[in-house]
């Protein structure tokens, strides 16, 4: 038998260990795509990556432009937060300010399990039944494209965007409501007026964490948009993400050659876009604390 | 003339009444008071008249409150009970300005109901401001959001973004109870300004209160309203026992 204060020391070890352990995952991946990527830089020039227009990356000579893969990812993704956030801040307000008590907690688990679903099984669902179903619907030669890329991702980022902005609108004071009310507003101008600006900010930090989510997002993307890299002219285009061409070409590349630096290249592009994203999310959340 | 006429009027939380066979009836024009210990229903008698008790769950009112004349307590659908909050103003014993600048505060009410077009709108928050003597204070400030003003402010602005909708009847909850003695005195002058165009029912915890500002005054004691009168008659000749041990402070 351990003493308790022995067990308490083991424990408070392990946890101190674990604490490290992680920091120490995440300074090394994050040292991994430096040392990679700005390795990339120091023989392709960072503007002629950025903008140009071809990812040939196996042809001789190679040539490793990604503003296609930038602007496919961009596609995607803002067709994607133009459809779920209106629909998620509106479903949002539904549940926290016009269902009765046994509807909200039905549909607020159901909005957790949603978030529960792997995207694997969403991009799976997404190609046997909703790529069929746009190519029919807008008449168009494949249904692999930005828009349907675009549906799946709006699904995947609203169970996010509607829990985040559920909080923000609850946690507007009732006195505020009550003050509109009091003035002969109706349940509708009380929201529309009040409850939105007061909880704008964290709604603007659920929106940001939605789109952080999806910009990320490999799998569901890979296997509905389509994968031609090619700039889009529509979002009925077929497109290509930054991540699906990561997780596409990773797995044929040869270790330390200029197309396998490339694609941690295009990792750290992803980095940085998602570090501001989740940043500028901080941000507006913290201001909701104060 | 009465504005308000309560009668008869019983009020249930559940199982538990509130609200005792209260009959009542306030003028127009006067300041009317309801005083009474804690949890006796004050607060209660007063949300019902501009129906603000209506969200509470297990909430059962019997009996009528006619204001000029309407039955305001029906529940039929054609009854409006926005016009009637319209008419039926009330501020709140915690300053709630809304989250928004000065000007977006007053204009609030005249942008929900339509009452201005937008080049009247700045004219009318002046108006509104000026009567609760703030304009002087804030008018450079209007652009500033309302929580930053100190609480007598913030207290005046709730009252300015009231009469902005130009209602009949304003109820007051203890407004006062967060403030310190001068800004009360400061407020309780507003109230005696105010007077002139508006029927006024304040609910105190302060005697003096309601002794200095109102003409009517209304004692109440675990939901029954004991009396009724002029407020120089309940404070120096009260006709019950039970006034006069409330109001000299031989209370409890
Ligand atoms: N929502 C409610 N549900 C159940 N009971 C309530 C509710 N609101 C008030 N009560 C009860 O009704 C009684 C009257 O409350 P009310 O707030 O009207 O008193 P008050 O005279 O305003 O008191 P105070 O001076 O403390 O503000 C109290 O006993 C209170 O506990
Ligand atoms: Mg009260």
């Amino acid at each position: 038998m351990f003493s308790r204060k022995v067990t308490d020391s083991i424990i408070e070890k392990l946890i101190f260990a674990s604490g490290i352990a992680a920091i120490l995952l995440v300074s090394l991946i994050f040292f991994f795509l430096l040392r990679e990527g700005l390795g990339f830089f120091s023989e392709y020039s960072i503007k002629d990556f950025i903008t140009g227009h071809f990812w040939y990356p196996t042809s001789k000579p190679a040539a490793f432009g990604i503003l296609s893969l930038i602007m496919g990812s961009l596609f995607v993704t803002l067709g994607a937060a133009v459809i779920a956030v209106p629909v998620g801040v509106m479903a949002a307000f539904y549940i926290s300010e016009v269902a009765p008590v046994s509807v909200r907690d039905v549909l607020k688990s159901g909005i957790e399990l949603l978030a529960a679903i792997p995207s694997v099984v969403i991009g799976f669902i997404g190609m046997v039944t909703l790529v069929p179903l746009v190519r029919v619907m807008f008449d168009i030669p494949t249904g692999l494209s930005a828009f349907s890329g675009s549906l799946m991702l709006a699904f995947m980022a609203m169970p996010t965007i509607v829990s985040i902005s559920e909080d923000a609108i609850r946690s507007v004071p009732w006195t505020y409501k009550e003050a509109a009310l009091s003035l002969g507003a109706t349940k509708w101008q009380t929201m529309y007026r009040i409850v939105l600006p007061a909880a704008a900010p964290g709604i603007l930090a659920a929106v940001m964490l939605g789109i952080g989510r999806v910009i990320g997002e490999t799998m569901a993307v890979m296997m509905i948009t389509g994968n031609a890299a090619a700039i889009p002219e529509s979002i009925f285009d077929p497109v290509r993400t930054m991540t699906a061409t990561i997780a596409a070409e990773m797995g044929e590349t040869v270790k330390g050659s200029m197309h396998y630096k490339g694609l941690f290249a295009i990792g750290l592009v992803l980095f940085v876009i998602t570090f501001i994203i989740n940043f500028i999310a901080d941000t507006f959340l913290n201001r909701v604390k104060k | 003339m009465a504005i308000v006429e309560i009668k008869n009027m019983d009020l249930f939380y559940g199982a538990f009444q509130a609200i005792k066979k209260v009959n009542m009836s306030i003028e127009a024009n006067r300041i009317t008071s309801m005083i009474g210990p804690s949890g006796c229903g004050k607060s209660t008698l007063l949300r019902c008249l501009n129906r603000m008790n209506d969200n509470i769950e297990g909430i059962k009112i019997t009996g009528k409150i006619d204001i000029d004349g309407i039955d305001i307590l029906r529940s039929d659908e054609e009854f409006d009970v926005d016009a009637l909050r319209r008419k039926v103003g009330m501020v709140f014993q915690r300053p709630n300005p809304f989250p928004l600048t000065v000007f977006e505060n007053v204009a609030f009410g005249l942008r929900i109901h339509k009452l201005a077009k937008s080049s009247e709108l700045s004219g009318l928050v002046e108006e509104s401001l000026k009567a609760v003597m703030l304009w002087e204070d804030l008018k450079d400030r209007l652009g500033n959001n309302a929580l930053n003003l100190s609480l007598e402010q913030r207290q005046r602005l709730c009252v300015a973004r009231l009469i902005a909708v130009k209602p009949d009847i304003i109820l007051l909850d203890e407004p006062c109870s967060a403030l310190d003695p001068i800004a009360t005195a400061k407020i309780e002058e507003l109230m005696l300004e105010l007077k002139k165009k508006y029927t006024i029912v304040i609910v105190t915890h302060n005697m003096q209160q309601a002794a200095r500002v109102s003409d009517d005054t209304g004692f109440m004691l675990l939901g029954e309203l004991v009396e009724f009168g002029k407020t120089s008659q309940i404070f120096t000749a009260p006709k019950e026992k039970k006034t006069e041990d409330y109001v000299t402070g031989r209370f409890g």
